[in-house]
């Protein structure tokens, strides 16, 4: 019998689930594009069978870091930086639960970078959405990891010298196994993109354009967007490495020009998750850990039982 | 200084098997019924430079390393680098004899490799003038030759077993014993030869003038040699911990290799990160979804977990860290010993501390407080940290088996099951109250875990509701952190009145003054104060174990006992000293420091020698590598 009952169970959800009754309206600004990240997620879980209490949310600091205070899961909201490493935890601990992490681009790409490519290399099986909006919002306006060369903000008061992290690349080099780029301008899209990372055994990193209206009104809507799937201007395989990486690269050359492409960019079924490495080698029990303090039957060894070697 | 004991050194280089041969010596020694007590020294580097081990052994107990020590095995050292004259590292293939002699004490015996130690070598550091002077006894042999006629130079370390069982008079049982255990074939043919050969050569070709002989003695029950890092190791497994997350740094990486190799069999999950602010991050994570988890490091390592440490604080998120110090500060003396990590562990994260902090003081210590520190986490969802150096962790001792006999203990403390959760308070949403202050009992507000239904809530680093929602309004702040620092308080009860006392106490209860200490020096001072006694003096001591929250009444009761105390520590800046007056608020005046950096561990008479200069009031200075820090008003 399992102590987490919330897990696995069969039934209908409505999506009013997913907001929480202490804080069913986010502080964010009036038109900023975290309300699409909430929007797309309660739509995509009750749809791919998620119930709010086999819900995992985990997120970093900023506007982005709010997210599991309006949406009705469990929720961890750590560090500046650092929701991936407490959430690769949580999945180890039980795999069973459904974690999806989530943060800025500051977050993600910045403090938490390296955070970022070992988990994308190790593959875990979680959904990681960053809320990429090419500023420091929270913090009133400075220049981010993404924000475009000469971007100027009071701590780049001349314009930044700096050419913008390839967040997309950068993903595909480290090892995620599904990566895709969705806007908040395009609610559909996003929906769908977020629900397929989910059901994603592995890695799912999805780069998620939010505009913020407050702090970085320069910069577009990130309108009009074009799907890199429905255009007939792009042809590549998603599923072909190489060609992702090109597509990935020219997605991120147009950006800064004002050429906002979205879409699936890689996606490979076949590699194995981490909780699936670590199985095969015998480091992850197949049953999940936490299950085993509610186990009144476990046999717990002993250090007694090693002395022998001490002897 | 007891004549009755061995302390035996090999020196060589790192990467000469220094390490494992003193190991299985020990073993051997233990097994015929000694108790042994080892200290290690070496350099960071993977081949060669000055390395020793040192093994003590007597008829009785003996928990420190000696004074000085009475037989010398010098190896040479095989990874040497190329001595050119004024080197800036000098020679160093002689250094497993030149850096050894000034400790060795009078009477003492000398084997040294002539394979490796060349003659013209010997005369650079005038052994024999000094042997004469010291009257030791020297005994020159090729071990590497010998080694080479009957195997592989690398046996050497046999040879040099052989001729010291030999000139102690030991029986070879257990040491073949050992070997047999260690390995097989022809590699054990070839090594148990050399045993022989060189036990032979020895009695017949060299005549014996020495008196030291391999003490005797027997055990009544069963006896394990190990270390204090396997015996933190042992602890978190019987404390029912299944996962530990890492990233290596000396000295913590023996706890962090210990578990990694046992967890699999054991069902539990071990993974070295990407640094160590991930590492502690991932206990957190870990500890959130249900299972009783750790991480830990040295100095530099834990300076990166300062942030996750304080969102286990904040977020009640029940973890255990532990802290191998090394001396600092920044890189340090990565492979030397010292306590000046304490203010930094007691400290580090912002805002006001709320972690409980334990100091082991010896092997025993540092399993019972290992286990105690997952115990007082979960009950009271409180990270707790233990304090340690690379001294305890390093040394090995023999402990009764039966010592380790006992229930493990995974249980989770005040976390609540879904049938208890229906009982629990919810919000009218449906949002458990995680973090409840009205009925919080002992200042605990039981916690749910992710997946159990009925427990919803957030978890948060920022300031918080009684649901875990983000709030900055005053009185839930005040009645929040009033509720976290209530369980220090209630620790600190539980821990005076329900449990055992975790400080140590030596030397007779009326005594007149007063040694305290903490962590790892605790077998110098015991011994200390046993011969101080031994020569007429009044003295007893105090080995402090909890940092925090501190033993109030305890340490109130021994100094106000006492008409004045030495505080024994290894660090420059008397850090323990500083919180005994931060914590007490006086004892001031009473306070003397005796202070030891430099890199190696009290020996007994350094701090016999200490309490002598300190008590006697004349104008002199010690002569070890310690300094005296007055108290106030001196």
């Amino acid at each position: 019998m399992s102590a987490f009952n919330a897990i696995g169970e069969e039934r209908e959800i409505d999506r009013d689930e997913f907001t929480p009754g202490v804080e069913p309206q986010p502080t964010w600004c009036p038109g900023c594009g975290d309300f699409s990240v909430l929007k797309s997620l309660k739509q995509a879980l009750p749809e791919v069978g998620r119930t709010p209490e086999e819900v995992l949310t985990v997120t970093g600091i900023g506007c982005s870091g709010k997210l599991n205070s309006y949406l009705d899961t469990y929720g961890f909201h750590t560090i500046h930086g650092r929701a991936l490493p407490v959430a690769r935890a949580a999945k180890l601990a039980n795999p069973d639960l459904e974690v999806i992490a989530a943060g800025g681009d500051g977050d993600g790409y910045g403090i938490g970078g390296n955070h970022f490519i070992h988990s994308a290399r190790e593959n875990h099986d979680i959904t990681y959405i960053v809320f990429n909006n090419e500023i420091f919002g929270l913090t009133k306006g400075q220049t981010s990891p993404t924000s475009p060369k000469g971007h100027k903000s009071k701590t780049q008061p001349s314009g930044s010298a700096k050419t913008p992290l390839r967040p997309l690349s950068m993903s595909l080099n480290a090892g995620a196994s599904y990566i895709a780029r969705t806007a908040a301008v395009n609610p559909n899209q996003a929906k769908e993109i977020i629900a397929e990372a989910i059901e994603h055994d592995g890695f799912a990193h999805v780069d998620f354009l939010t505009q913020c209206p407050t702090w970085n009104k320069d910069a577009r809507q990130y309108v009009p967007y074009v799907d890199v799937q429905d255009s007939d201007d792009y042809e590549f395989d998603h599923t072909n490495r190489q060609e992702a990486a090109e597509m990935m690269r020219e997605t991120e050359n147009v950006l800064n020009e004002g050429t906002v492409l979205t879409g699936r960019y890689y996606v490979d079924e076949d590699r194995p998750s981490y909780t699936e490495e670590k199985q095969a080698v015998g480091e992850l029990p197949d049953e999940p850990l936490a299950e085993r303090y509610f186990d009144d039957d476990a046999e717990w060894e002993r250090s007694y039982d090693l002395l022998d070697r001490h002897k | 200084m007891s004549d009755d004991e061995l302390i035996w050194r090999i020196a060589g280089g790192s990467g000469d098997g220094i390490d494992s041969t003193s190991q299985n010596f020990a073993k051997a020694l233990m097994r015929s019924g000694l108790d042994v007590f080892t200290h290690r020294h070496y350099p960071s580097r993977i081949r060669g430079g000055h390395t020793y081990v040192e093994i003590r052994a007597a008829d009785h107990e003996v928990q420190s390393r000696g004074d000085g020590y009475n037989f010398l095995l010098a190896l040479g050292d095989s990874f040497a680098r190329n001595p050119e004259e004024n080197a800036y590292y000098g020679n160093e293939e002689l250094k497993p004899l030149s850096e050894n002699l000034d400790e060795l004490r009078e009477g003492g015996i000398i084997v040294y490799d002539e394979g490796l130690i060349s003659d013209e070598d010997v005369e650079e550091v005038n052994l024999e003038e000094r042997a004469e002077e010291n009257d030791w006894h020297v005994f020159p042999m090729d071990l590497r030759g010998l080694a080479k006629e009957h195997g592989r130079e690398v046996m050497r370390n046999t040879a040099g077993v052989g001729v010291t069982a030999a000139l102690l008079d030991m029986d070879l049982e257990h040491i073949e014993d050992l070997m047999s255990d260690a390995m097989g074939g022809d590699i054990l043919e070839s090594n148990l030869d050399i045993l022989h050969e060189a036990y032979e050569i020895v009695e017949d070709e060299y005549e014996f003038e020495h008196d030291l002989r391999a003490p005797e003695g027997t055990h009544d029950t069963e006896q394990a040699l190990l270390s204090g890092s396997n015996a933190i190791a042992y602890g978190a497994i019987d404390a029912g911990c299944r996962f530990i997350a890492g990233y290596p740094m000396t000295p913590w990486t023996d706890v962090f290799t210990i578990l990694s190799q046992n967890f699999p069999d054991m069902g539990g999950i071990s993974e070295q990160v990407e640094d160590e602010i991930a590492a502690a991050a991932l206990a957190v994570g870990a500890s959130h979804a249900g299972v009783k988890a750790m991480s830990g490091s040295s100095g530099g390592g834990f300076a990166l977990m300062s942030e996750p440490l304080g969102l286990a604080e904040m977020t009640e998120t029940p973890i255990v860290l532990i802290e191998a110090m090394r001396a600092g500060p920044s890189t340090g003396m990565p492979t030397k010993p010292e306590q000046g990590d304490l203010e930094h562990v007691l400290y580090t994260s912002q805002g006001d501390s709320q972690r409980v902090v334990f100091a082991p003081g010896n092997i025993e210590e540092a399993y019972e407080q290992t286990r105690l520190a997952f115990e007082i986490a979960w009950d009271y969802q409180i990270p707790t940290l233990l304090i340690y150096d690379q001294k305890l962790g390093g040394e090995n001792k023999n402990v009764d088996v039966e010592f380790f006999d006992r229930e493990p203990s995974p249980d989770l403390g005040s976390t609540l099951t879904e049938a208890e959760l229906k009982e629990a308070a919810h919000d009218n949403s449906g949002k458990f109250k995680r973090f409840n202050y009205e009925d919080a009992e002992d200042g605990v507000a039981p916690r749910s875990l992710p997946g159990q239904k009925g427990g919803r809530y957030l978890a948060t680093g920022n300031e918080h509701s009684p649901v875990g929602h983000i709030s900055e309004d005053p009185d839930n702040r005040v009645n929040q952190m009033d509720r976290r620092l209530e369980k220090l308080e209630s620790i600190r009860e539980e821990l005076d009145e329900e449990r055992e006392s975790t400080q140590t106490y030596f030397g007779p209860e009326e005594a007149e003054y007063g040694i305290v200490t903490w962590g790892s020096s605790q077998g110098a001072v015991a011994e200390a104060i046993e011969r101080l006694n031994e020569q007429g003096h009044s003295v007893k001591g105090i080995s402090v174990s909890d940092m925090m929250p501190f033993p109030e009444a305890e340490m109130t009761e021994f100094l106000e006992s006492v008409d004045e105390a030495l505080v024994v520590e290894m660090n420059a800046t008397a850090q323990f000293r500083g919180l005994v007056q931060k914590e007490l608020g006086r004892f001031g005046e009473k306070l003397t420091s005796l202070l030891k950096y430099n890199g190696n561990p009290f020996e007994p008479a350094e701090i016999v020698e200490g309490y002598e200069v300190n008590l006697a009031d004349e104008d002199r200075e010690p002569t070890a590598q310690v300094r005296i820090e007055p108290a106030a008003g001196d």
